[in-house]
């Protein structure tokens, strides 16, 4: 073990923070879903996995310029998370959790093979959106892919923030979130709200997935981590609650990158053992209001 | 090849047999089927033919053991856990290192892997159990990748990714279960054991205070069923027959490495017991053998397997939650053909 210095550690900082952009995204996608309708998604991780492989096969197969690669990929994922909850969510809605926690994996599985079958098994590379270049800041150095990322999260965030707080459909959904039979009773069409929030994710999931593969590489079977620890980031956050999600996200890509930096060996270990003392000591998270269902 | 047409016919056959099984078995009382089991399982063997077949016959059997603890977890006691390769992992562990690095009794070392697996389950499960529903599906998970990614890490104890090899076989005397024929009996003596504890369980007080739990566990509390008790026990119960499954898998494949305890096979273990059916000693069977036989054909040809597997596993939850075996038994019964029992509702 090898203490590092500073210009490591702003290094160490950097990819924290951009990687755990990219978790919060995923965690906001599971927090709406489960705010809907109380399932934890094991799907949200194939969303993502989608996001990046469409978007590879837009811009690089087709040829497409970037932001209309990555525009198709957010669209048709929007749509897969639409289909998933009418095909699977929908036909089972009065089922017991363990029925609903297996429905999802189900899917996971399903959409895992998917992609197999379409994109084969072989990790694909994209290009950066601009440039690849590094930038020099005190001594570390940042990929322009780094700021876009960073960027574009920025930007998803505000525009979920207007969405919630200033649109009647924000309103609609959070009304559905915090009682659906009364929300139904005052005229929201519930239904129709539980799979507007699947598509929402689906739109979170597909973006965090096209943004992250210049740097990740894009892979069938990537979604599995991407969605383990974007759940790890919710439940830290404390589940239900969106700041919590992207205060969780930042939080553990950071946790992440530093503890990787001392034992890179157990990187992967971090984020479900933050997931599990969080369960354990502190279940409702860092911001979390309710306590353990 | 004409090794792969015969193990066609041979899969084909374990099938039929597997079926016949289990159609027997609903007509009969407990006793009575694990006498016609144990005659079953006695002569699978010769019908099978060849080694191959006979190899995947106990390694069926040995997932058996795992998808009915499980089973006791999932459809009896109503709690979930994603991380059941781990207890498999342990067992499987604790006697490739106790016998190949430090020379044990295979027999000994058995009981140390279901020993420490039970262990490993009741110091997890005080703090886990007490999480509920997606919270306990996560929390096992998590606990369940921790364990493999040590057994990747914890190189000293493990030997890594390379895996242990050189693990003996198990013997009585001088006369070792060397052979897959020879094995696979030693695997089918302890499914039928397994099974008639599962069974002893389910129609005792502890079996009735466990269904209580899955009916409502407010209500089992206010009745005076302890639980958090009965719930530990269940899960240290299904962790040690898992962590025995774990044994039996060193000495059947006498090498181990940590990929075949990760979280993929926690899940399919989690599919063996829905697609059986939860709540049904012999959907265990059925569910082991199912999933088994697809995830061979996978690692053969059929590339899209993973989806007909995905899709026949949500297909089953919305409209036989209680999983293949008995949803057919549904059907056959509207149509007259088969007995009909008392039944709690679907959901």
């Amino acid at each position: 073990m090898n203490l590092p210095d500073a210009a490591q550690l702003l290094q160490y900082l950097i990819s924290g923070l951009t990687l755990g952009s990219v978790y919060a995204m995923i965690a906001l996608g599971f927090t709406l879903i489960h705010n809907a309708t109380g399932i934890v998604n094991f799907a949200q991780g194939e969303f993502v996995a989608f996001g990046a492989l469409i978007a590879i096969s837009c811009s690089t197969t087709l040829g497409l310029p970037m932001p209309l690669a990555v525009l198709i990929a957010v669209a048709g994922v929007a749509l897969l998370g639409a289909a998933l909850e009418r095909a699977a969510i929908r036909p089972a809605r009065r089922a017991s959790v363990i029925t609903l926690i297996i429905i999802t994996i189900g899917a996971s599985i399903f959409l895992r093979g998917i992609a197999m079958w379409v994109w084969g098994s072989d990790a694909l590379p994209m290009r950066y959106f601009s440039g690849d270049e590094p930038i020099g800041i005190g001594g570390a150095s940042i990929l322009p892919q780094h700021l876009w990322i960073v960027g574009i999260v920025l930007v998803t965030m505000a525009a979920l923030w207007v969405l919630g707080e200033k649109t009647q459909v924000g309103k609609a959904m959070r009304a559905c979130a915090v009682d659906r039979d009364a929300a139904q009773l005052v005229g929201i069409p519930a239904s129709r709200m539980v799979m507007l929030s699947f598509a929402l994710s689906g739109m979170l999931g597909g973006l965090a997935g096209a943004i992250v593969c210049p740097l990740a590489m894009g892979q069938w079977d990537m979604g599995i981590t991407l969605g383990l620890k974007g759940f790890a980031a919710a439940i830290l956050g404390g589940m239900g609650n969106p700041v919590g999600a992207v205060l969780g996200g930042v939080l553990l890509g950071i946790l992440e990158s530093l503890g990787a930096g001392f034992w890179s060996g157990l990187k992967n270990a971090i984020a479900f053992a933050v997931m599990l003392i969080v369960l354990l000591a502190r279940p409702s998270g860092l911001l979390g209001a309710r306590g353990r269902q | 090849m004409s090794v792969r047409g015969k193990s066609r016919q041979c899969r084909l056959a374990i099938t039929a047999a597997l079926t016949a099984l289990v159609g027997w078995g609903t007509q009969l009382r407990t006793w009575h089927w694990l006498v016609v089991a144990a005659a079953a399982a006695a002569v699978l063997p010769f019908l099978l033919g060849s080694g191959y077949a006979v190899g995947l016959a106990a390694e069926i059997g040995i997932y058996t053991i795992v998808a009915l603890g499980l089973n006791l977890l999932m459809g009896y006691a109503g709690q979930v856990s994603l991380g059941q390769a781990a207890f498999v992992g342990i067992g499987a562990y604790t006697s490739a290192i106790l016998t190949a690095k430090v020379g044990l009794s295979p027999w000994l070392s058995m009981v140390a892997g279901v020993t420490l697996s039970g262990l490993t389950a009741a110091v997890v499960g005080v703090p886990l159990l007490k999480l509920r529903g997606h919270y306990l599906a996560m929390g096992t998970l998590g606990f369940g990748v921790i364990m493999n990614i040590l057994m990747v890490q914890w190189e000293d104890l493990t030997r890594g990714t390379v895996g242990i090899w050189g693990i003996p076989p198990l013997s009585i005397g001088g006369f070792a279960f060397d052979t897959d024929l020879r094995f696979y009996y030693v695997v089918a003596g302890a499914v039928i054991l397994c099974m008639a504890m599962a069974s002893n369980i389910i129609n005792s007080r502890v079996g009735r205070a466990m269904r209580a739990v899955h009916g409502s566990e407010v209500a089992a509390g206010t009745s005076g069923v302890d639980t958090g008790r009965y719930k530990l026990q269940v899960f240290i119960l299904s962790g040690a027959m898992a962590g025995l499954a774990g044994s039996l898998y060193a000495h059947h494949f006498r090498y181990i490495e940590p990929a075949s305890f990760g979280f993929g096979h926690s899940i399919e273990f989690v599919v063996m017991v829905v697609i059986g059916g939860m709540a049904s000693i012999w959907g265990a069977i059925f569910g082991a053998g199912a999933v088994t036989l697809i995830a061979e054909q996978v690692r053969r040809s059929l590339q899209y397997s993973p989806i007909i597997f995905g899709f026949v596993l949500v297909a089953i939850m919305i409209f036989m939650p209680w999983g293949l075996w008995r949803g057919g038994m549904d059907v056959l019964r509207r149509l007259g053909w088969a007995r009909s029992r008392q039944r709690v509702s679907a959901r």
